[in-house]
């Protein structure tokens, strides 16, 4: 079936408040990417820089996150009950919809990671940090792929970062003999041992919840559900 | 799985590190069939998930008609409103047709019972197929057409003069039928529109006195006293409350069983609701037909796309 890959800036509709609630939906849902992304930066910097201070403030942010999901939620019931949207209308709205559950999810795999960088702060140096930068450099730049990716309407970009998530799965998979390697050479290391682990895993569902959106912007632009196509999907 | 909410820093570590064996593949993996196991039993049977109704796994080029049209233009004078439409039209089940005003949907239905020739200067050509058999064939008795292919209008209209039951016997009468038990025919098409229980008691009553609603159910009636196999009806509803828009959508839906209903709407709502299959008219010409679902949530052609979510002009 031919497929319209619709650029949705380009076409206004003749009813100038509808197009006005519209650009604030949009314009809520970038801002709350926006925030993630800032998050998942600094949760980044305080594993990497061991900053304990940086750790608890990003912390403390999330409830922004939190406050622009609601904020989400509430525009896009107004929307579908005032404007009963269809096509790509209706599909932008339900894909915001879906989509803020995913960035908050984020935002929350943040507050872990940085929850669990605050306990390993308290003892003198990491045992190994492993594959854990490179797994967060690929997730990060997933989640911002996914990201350009709405905004710009390119259901081709999205569909790059869903063939993404695979290396961020093979690299979780490396942390974990290595880490276990670590512990049984030195018991001393295993509590810490145990942090990294759950700090690989929570950056290893951030990419999954980045692929998730990559598949919603897929659907949004194309109306094609590309969800559980294979056995590498885990999301 | 499940993602942790965001927790304290003081929280105690024990917990988390099962979490984190859990999630090794082969822990988990076992873990899923033990819960698998655990609540359903091999054996268990399936329910069925795909059973759709029957028209979902119908597309466009599956379609059975009752109708079909080919190649029709029509036009009012030197004016040509539809410029070459074919379009098949399912049997028993519901087609709509939307576009913006002027785009020839009304003037297609019309052509449907060939009420269009009544117009002063509108002529047709082309093929509108009933069973078949091309109802512009020189032959064909256009009064016979509309016995078959029956028409509901935008504005409820009764007949001033007439009571209730004269109402819904009009069709009959107009078109010679002999009627050897017109009380229990005028039961059945009231009793088809869900009307009987309100009006039994006052048949002999003027049709206008009743409400808009109950007027247009009434002229419903009246269109299926005659038995007709095909129901047109122009924008129906647009006269209509929502209380009295929602019960003839609710007709609409019990009369699919028995009729092929063919529906003029500006109400894209309304399509959505009621329509198996929708057409988008636009100048005359057919833009878009296709599974209604679709049509709504993922239309193939711009202009479509640009009308249902009002990027029009």
């Amino acid at each position: 079936m031919a497929m319209l890959e619709y650029q949705m800036a380009d076409r206004r509709h003749t009813d100038r408040e509808y197009e006005n609630e519209l650009a604030q939906l949009r314009e809520r849902v970038l801002l709350m990417g926006a925030r993630v992304e800032e998050m998942m930066t600094s949760s980044r910097r305080a594993f990497s820089e061991r900053d304990g201070d940086l750790a608890r403030s990003t912390i403390r942010n999330d409830h922004q996150i939190d406050t622009l999901e609601m904020e989400i939620d509430e525009l896009c019931l107004q929307v579908l009950a005032r404007r009963q949207p269809v096509a790509s209308d209706l599909r932008f709205i339900t894909t915001a919809l879906k989509l803020v559950t995913d960035l908050e999810r984020i935002g929350d795999l943040c507050v872990n990671m940085c929850e669990r960088v605050a306990e390993l702060c308290e003892d003198p140096t990491y045992p190994t940090q492993g594959p854990i930068p490179r797994i967060g450099e690929a997730a990060q730049s997933m989640l911002h792929d996914a990201l350009d990716a709405f905004v710009a309407g390119d259901a081709n970009k999205a569909e790059q970062v869903v063939q993404r998530d695979h290396m961020v799965d093979a690299y979780y998979a490396q942390l974990f003999p290595e880490l276990v390697a670590h512990m049984m050479s030195d018991p001393t290391v295993v509590f810490r041992s145990t942090r990294m682990l759950s700090i690989g895993k929570y950056i290893e569902r951030i990419a999954d919840h980045a692929t998730n959106i990559g598949e919603l912007v897929v659907f949004m632009v194309r109306g094609q559900d590309v969800r559980h196509m294979g056995p590498a999907s885990n999301a | 799985m499940n993602v942790e909410r965001p927790t304290n820093l003081t929280q105690k570590t024990a917990k988390k590190m099962d979490v984190d064996a859990e999630s090794s593949p082969a822990i988990r993996s076992a873990n899923d069939k033990a819960r698998l196991e655990a609540v359903e039993p091999a054996s268990a049977p399936q329910p069925e998930l795909n059973s759709k109704p029957r028209w979902d796994e119908v597309s466009v080029s599956e379609i059975t008609p009752k109708m079909r049209t080919e190649g029709l233009h029509a036009s009012f004078g030197a004016s040509e409103v539809l410029k070459g439409i074919s379009l098949p039209i399912a049997e028993k089940l519901v087609t709509a047709i939307i576009g913006p005003s002027g785009c020839g949907k009304s003037t297609f239905i019309r052509c449907l019972n060939r009420m269009h020739e009544v117009v002063p200067g509108a002529t047709a050509k082309g093929k509108v197929l009933l069973d078949k058999q091309d109802i512009y064939d020189r032959d064909v008795d256009p009064v016979r057409v509309r016995g078959r292919v029956g028409m509901v209008f935008q504005k409820p209209n009764p007949f001033p003069t007439m009571s209730i039951r004269d109402n819904v016997l009009a069709g009959l009468r107009l078109n010679g039928v002999k009627m050897a038990d017109p009380d229990g025919q005028v039961e059945r098409a009231l009793r088809q529109v869900a009307l009987w229980e309100e009006v039994k008691d006052r048949l002999a009553k003027a049709g206008t006195s009743l409400s808009g609603g109950q007027q247009q159910r009434m002229c419903i009636a009246r269109a299926l006293a005659l038995e007709p196999e095909v129901l047109l009806m122009d924008e129906p509803c647009s006269a209509l409350d929502p209380i009295a828009t929602a019960r003839v959508e609710e007709l609409i839906h019990e009369l699919r069983e028995s009729y092929t209903i063919v529906i003029v709407t500006h109400n894209m709502q309304q399509a959505a609701r009621v329509a198996n299959f929708t057409a988008f008219f636009y100048l005359g010409q057919l833009v878009e037909y296709n599974r209604t679902p679709v049509i709504f949530t993922r239309p193939n052609e711009q202009r479509t796309e640009d009308y249902i979510t009002g990027r029009f002009g």
